[in-house]
């Protein structure tokens, strides 16, 4: 600990130096925005917060509970918020306000997909994945199984999940930080990985939950200004939507069309593929279903769920708002205009949140909101490297090469080594992505969520005939069918390797490859007679026991 | 677990009680919810149209924003549903489930 004790103010002050030099030193070029001091002073202190706090969960993170699950002690309120915090990515923010500036009613579309999966989490996993694992989904998938294969399976998936996840975080921070602080790509990639190592080695969960908690509650706070604030100038102070919405079609020259859906869905399959990969892709995600085991029980990661939808919801509803807000405070303001830019605003429609933010409230809503921005990825890239490393540890380490013999020491020092790693891995993809275009990313990370992680969880909970065959049969083909058919698909075969019309018509293939899935570890699963499958068959009743009561269920820690 | 825990907790009436409650309400809301959000995502693909339609003659707001909007809270209000039930009903036979067996 002592080591640490002296590294840390030393890393820390490095940190603050180097990106107030990043910053100051860069100004020339081309595309950055001037620097934005009340941004940086207000990111400046929440980095100073947030490391405060790594400080202080570093002296309570001592065993690997404490280091993969803060010791099981946050309650399902905090939980519920750090859930949104974890969930509410800046590509949400900033993503679908923007969706909704471009399209209009399109963007709520994709809110709506996002959102209803979490109902569905609560019902049929939240309770189950608590009262059965212990840190990570694949203590779930590996309960009764063969505990190599399916680890490795189940860790494999994670971690595809988790590295796509940090692609398009990483791309994103680096563009965004561009955009908002006037600092370089690549010192903006380091910053987010340096900062999000330091999180994640030294405060392990607990600092984890708290830098998204945080979060959450800024970016809640911001919106709500941004989105109310909006709402009260665009209806000349009537706070009248039915205001918003007239004035906003009066910007666009009367076309009607943003009020109701557009291009966005045609195809009653893609919209149902879409909202199978939108809806059950968040139940595969292995940060957030880490999650359920910081809470104390059952109960408390069920309250977490009923908090984490209501304020996710609410930050939806706030997005549509700013979206149609900045329809009309943007709109033919030329001090926000960029002909050369998607949608004719600065920064193009991505930017259209951070804008209205200057509209509504000038700079120092904007700074305020570009540090939120900012925090929102810091949150959610600690999110997604926890869960990656302790795939690796945890599940790889611990338990596929080590089979279980394992001082708990030991593995908490792996976890450490991965996060570092991953950190740099998460730098180095930001930098070589910086100019690729990573649009398919979303459509494969929830595909793949949805085509592999998800039914091996859900059936490993509720299919009592499921054998270790059957889950890898299912688990491995959902997971290969979902990466080639987005491969062979309209966005990466067509646009982006342009090798001309795609092999399979549709965006997001999770119809296909989930059913394949499902039908794996069915079929698979019957055509199994090996004396293992009776063992598993056996296997299950006390395992739903423990699943339906929680009794022997992971305790929380006594400190 | 133990054998006989397994045999004693499976030989509780209670249990299956629990068990079949708990499973029949939560596939139940899970299908309720599947089918309100899948009733929205349809329509918006066979029948832009409808959703396009102004609420009342004269107004630019859209039937489909009340819609978008209700789909929202509908999961919202369907997760306090669940919350309710289980707070009432699963705890409780769980509670009265472990005093009996441990």
């Amino acid at each position: 600990m002592s080591f640490w004790k002296r590294v840390f103010p030393t890393l820390l002050l490095m940190l603050v130096a180097g990106s107030a030099l990043a910053a100051g030193g860069d100004l020339g070029a081309v595309k950055k925005a001037e620097v934005n001091i009340p941004a940086i002073i207000m990111f400046l202190v929440f980095v100073a917060a947030t490391l405060g706090i790594t400080y202080w969960a570093a002296q309570r993170t001592k065993t690997a509970k404490d280091f993969y699950a803060a010791g099981g002690g946050i309650t399902g309120f905090q939980n519920g918020l750090a859930i949104a915090g974890d969930y509410m990515s800046a590509a949400s923010f900033l993503g679908i306000s923007g969706l909704v500036f471009l399209n209009g009613y399109d963007g709520v579309i994709f809110s709506v997909g996002w959102l209803v999966g979490w109902p569905i989490i609560m019902f049929l996993i939240a309770e189950q994945l608590r009262n059965l694992g212990k840190y990570t989904y694949a203590d779930v998938v590996s309960y009764r199984f063969e505990r190599v294969p399916m680890r490795t399976l189940a860790a494999t998936a994670a971690l595809i999940v988790v590295v796509l996840y940090l692609i398009g975080q990483m791309v994103g921070a680096g563009k965004l930080i561009q955009v908002l602080f006037g600092l370089d790509y690549t010192y903006a990639v380091i910053i987010v990985g340096v900062l999000i190592i330091m999180y994640v080695t030294f405060g392990g969960m607990l600092a984890t939950t708290w830098v998204q908690i945080i979060k959450a509650g800024l970016l809640l706070f911001g919106a709500t200004i941004i989105a109310f604030g909006a709402l009260y100038l665009a209806s000349d102070g009537s706070m009248s939507p039915e205001r918003l919405f007239a004035k906003a079609v009066e910007a666009r020259k009367g076309d009607i069309s943003i009020m109701g859906p557009g291009k966005l869905v045609n195809d009653p399959i893609e919209a149902i593929s879409l909202g199978l990969a939108l809806m059950f892709g968040t139940a595969g995600l292995p940060h957030i279903l880490m999650r359920f085991f910081t809470v104390g029980n059952a109960i408390e990661a069920r309250k977490s769920v009923f908090y984490a939808t209501g304020w996710i919801g609410y930050f939806y509803i706030l997005t549509f708002l700013m979206g149609f807000g900045a329809i009309v405070l943007l709109t033919g303001h030329p001090e926000f205009a960029d002909p050369s830019a998607i949608g004719g605003i600065k920064g193009g429609q991505n930017m259209a949140a951070v804008n209205l933010a200057a509209a509504v409230g000038g700079n120092l809503l904007l700074g305020f909101i570009s540090a939120v921005a900012f925090a929102t990825i810091l949150a959610v890239v600690s999110g997604l490297t926890l869960a990656g490393a302790s795939a690796i540890s945890h599940d790889l380490y611990a338990n596929v090469f080590a089979h279980g013999n394992v001082d708990e020491q030991q593995e908490v020092r792996v976890s450490k080594i991965a996060t570092v790693v991953l950190g740099i891995i998460a730098i180095l993809l930001g930098i070589a992505f910086e100019k690729q275009n990573i649009a398919y990313l979303v459509a494969l990370t929830f595909s793949v969520a949805a085509s592999a992680n998800f039914p091996i969880l859900l059936m490993s909970i509720y299919y009592g005939k499921m054998t270790t065959r059957g889950a890898l049969i299912g688990g491995w083909l959902g997971l290969i069918s979902a990466t080639v058919l987005v491969i062979v698909g309209p966005t990466v075969w067509k646009e982006i390797l342009q090798l001309g019309d795609p092999l399979f018509g549709y965006k997001y293939p999770a119809f296909i490859s989930m059913t394949i899935a499902f039908l794996g570890i069915w079929i698979g699963s019957m055509l199994d007679g090996s004396e293992r499958a009776k063992r598993e068959h056996e296997a299950f009743e006390a395992q739903d026991i423990r699943c339906q009561t929680g009794i022997g269920a992971e305790g929380a820690s006594s400190h | 677990m133990q054998q006989d825990m397994v045999h004693k907790i499976k030989s509780n009436p209670k249990y299956h009680e629990l068990v079949s409650k708990r499973s029949k309400f939560a596939w139940t809301m899970s299908v309720v919810m599947l089918v309100i959000y899948y009733a929205f995502i349809l329509t918006i693909a066979f029948n832009k149209q409808f959703m396009a339609t102004p609420l009342s003659s004269g107004s630019v707001t859209t039937i489909g924003i009340p819609i978008g909007i209700g789909v929202i809270i509908s999961a919202f209000i369907l997760t306090g549903i669940y919350i309710q039930r289980a707070n009432a009903v699963f705890d409780k036979l769980n509670r009265e489930i472990k005093e009996e067996v441990l």
